[in-house]
């Protein structure tokens, strides 16, 4: 078994070593460039639609549970009409630390197929251990998500009622503490906080 | 089956006389009927708020706020939603007991058991951190005046009693006196 395994790797390694008898290298490097295109497009494509809310809420898990809590709060609808989706305060923007976290949801993906918070009671008793993730997560990139959209500099504090920019300026534009410190559940309802410091 | 055609000659004429029948009754059943008026008798002599006056602040007596005196075979214009006043200025109480209302808005703020945004700055631990009057020592009180250590479970859901302000117009005057106004009111009568 194991040396017919091997006079198969070698054989591959043989034809992969030796140059092209029946094709040109134009062929060769233009076929290849071109098939890289198709892939890291539909890699990109595929990628991508795991990023939108529609994808998300195909499960009934985020459907039933965090996407009607969010319909709720002023992330889903406000006067201005701009929002964010799912993925603009759970996946980060940035390329490498998407396909990061993309790689750490393989664990969700787990969830899914063996029905960890298939139901109602089951998301209950796991919310707080699935809502310490996204805090802790928050925490260690300063709230990178939260700051996307909300830039401490072009915050205008006089638009602020007084008691907002207070706290900000003292809290936030010292660096002292961090979006998520005290923004816990603004999208999403809380657990039992019990014993969970807040601001 | 002898009497066939006086059978048909039957059938025909109550149909003809339902048809007249009913030609009648949509005939009188279509004229306009004056508005039935449902309302109060303030309503009555009133006119019907139009569309166009929006706000039609209720007269005397009457309290109408759902309706504002719109017929209820019309449409009511509902008037703009109040605005919750924001400005972190502490109000005056209009008496000594009065729970202080909350001068910012609480849009969204989850109090249940699980949570309870309004002690993440009111808790006595915190108020420092956010310069947030702290809850009364009552708070932490139970029925029997002993001191608990956290906030007391009767006095834990902070908007049965502490609400916000809104710019709404009020439906009715109120000619509220507080004590101080009517303990300077008595020295007055008694002169007179």
């Amino acid at each position: 078994m194991w040396s017919r395994m091997k006079s198969w790797g070698a054989s591959v390694w043989r034809t992969l070593r030796r140059p092209s008898v029946h094709y040109s290298l134009g062929f060769l490097t233009l076929g290849g460039f071109i098939a890289g295109v198709m892939f890291w497009g539909a890699f990109n494509t595929a990628l991508e639609t795991t990023n939108t809310e529609a994808f998300c809420t195909g499960c009934h898990e985020m459907r039933d549970n965090v996407f009607q809590e969010l319909k709720t709060t002023i992330h889903y609808t406000n006067r201005s009409g701009v929002r964010a989706t799912c993925p603009d305060c759970h996946v980060p923007h940035n390329w490498t630390d998407k396909i990061a976290r993309k790689m750490q949801a393989s664990k969700e993906v787990w969830g899914k197929i063996f029905g960890t918070v298939d139901t109602r009671e089951k998301f209950l008793d796991h919310r707080l251990e699935l809502a310490e993730h996204e805090w802790a997560r928050l925490k260690a990139n300063d709230s990178l998500e939260c700051r996307n959209c909300h830039n401490y500099t072009s915050m205008d504090l006089t638009r602020q009622s007084t008691r907002a920019a207070e706290i900000h300026k003292r809290w936030l534009g010292t660096g002292e503490k961090t979006c998520i410190d005290c923004h816990k559940g603004i999208a999403h309802h809380l657990p039992d906080m019990t014993g969970i410091p807040q601001g | 089956m002898r009497d066939k055609p006086l059978i048909a000659i039957g059938t025909l004429v109550v149909l003809v006389v339902a048809a007249i029948a009913f030609m009648a009754g949509r005939k009188s059943g279509g004229e306009p009927s004056p508005h039935p008026v449902v309302a109060t008798a303030a309503t009555a002599s009133q006119t019907p708020a139009a569309p166009s006056t929006t706000e039609a602040a209720p007269r005397g007596n009457q309290i109408d706020g759902i309706r504002r005196g719109t017929p209820i075979d019309q449409e009511g214009t509902p008037p703009l939603m109040a605005r919750v006043e924001n400005a972190d200025i502490k109000r005056n109480r209009a008496y000594p007991m009065q729970p202080p209302t909350i001068p910012h808005t609480i849009d969204n703020y989850q109090i249940d058991k699980n949570s309870n945004r309004c002690l993440l700055c009111h808790a006595r631990a915190n108020a420092d951190k956010f310069q947030a009057p702290p809850v009364s020592v009552t708070h932490y009180m139970d029925r029997d005046d002993q001191f608990l250590a956290t906030i007391s479970p009767r006095r834990y859901f902070c908007n049965q009693c502490h609400v916000v302000q809104t710019d709404a117009k009020p439906l009715v005057a109120n000619n509220f006196k507080d004590i101080d106004t009517v303990l300077s009111e008595q020295p007055q009568q008694k002169a007179n």
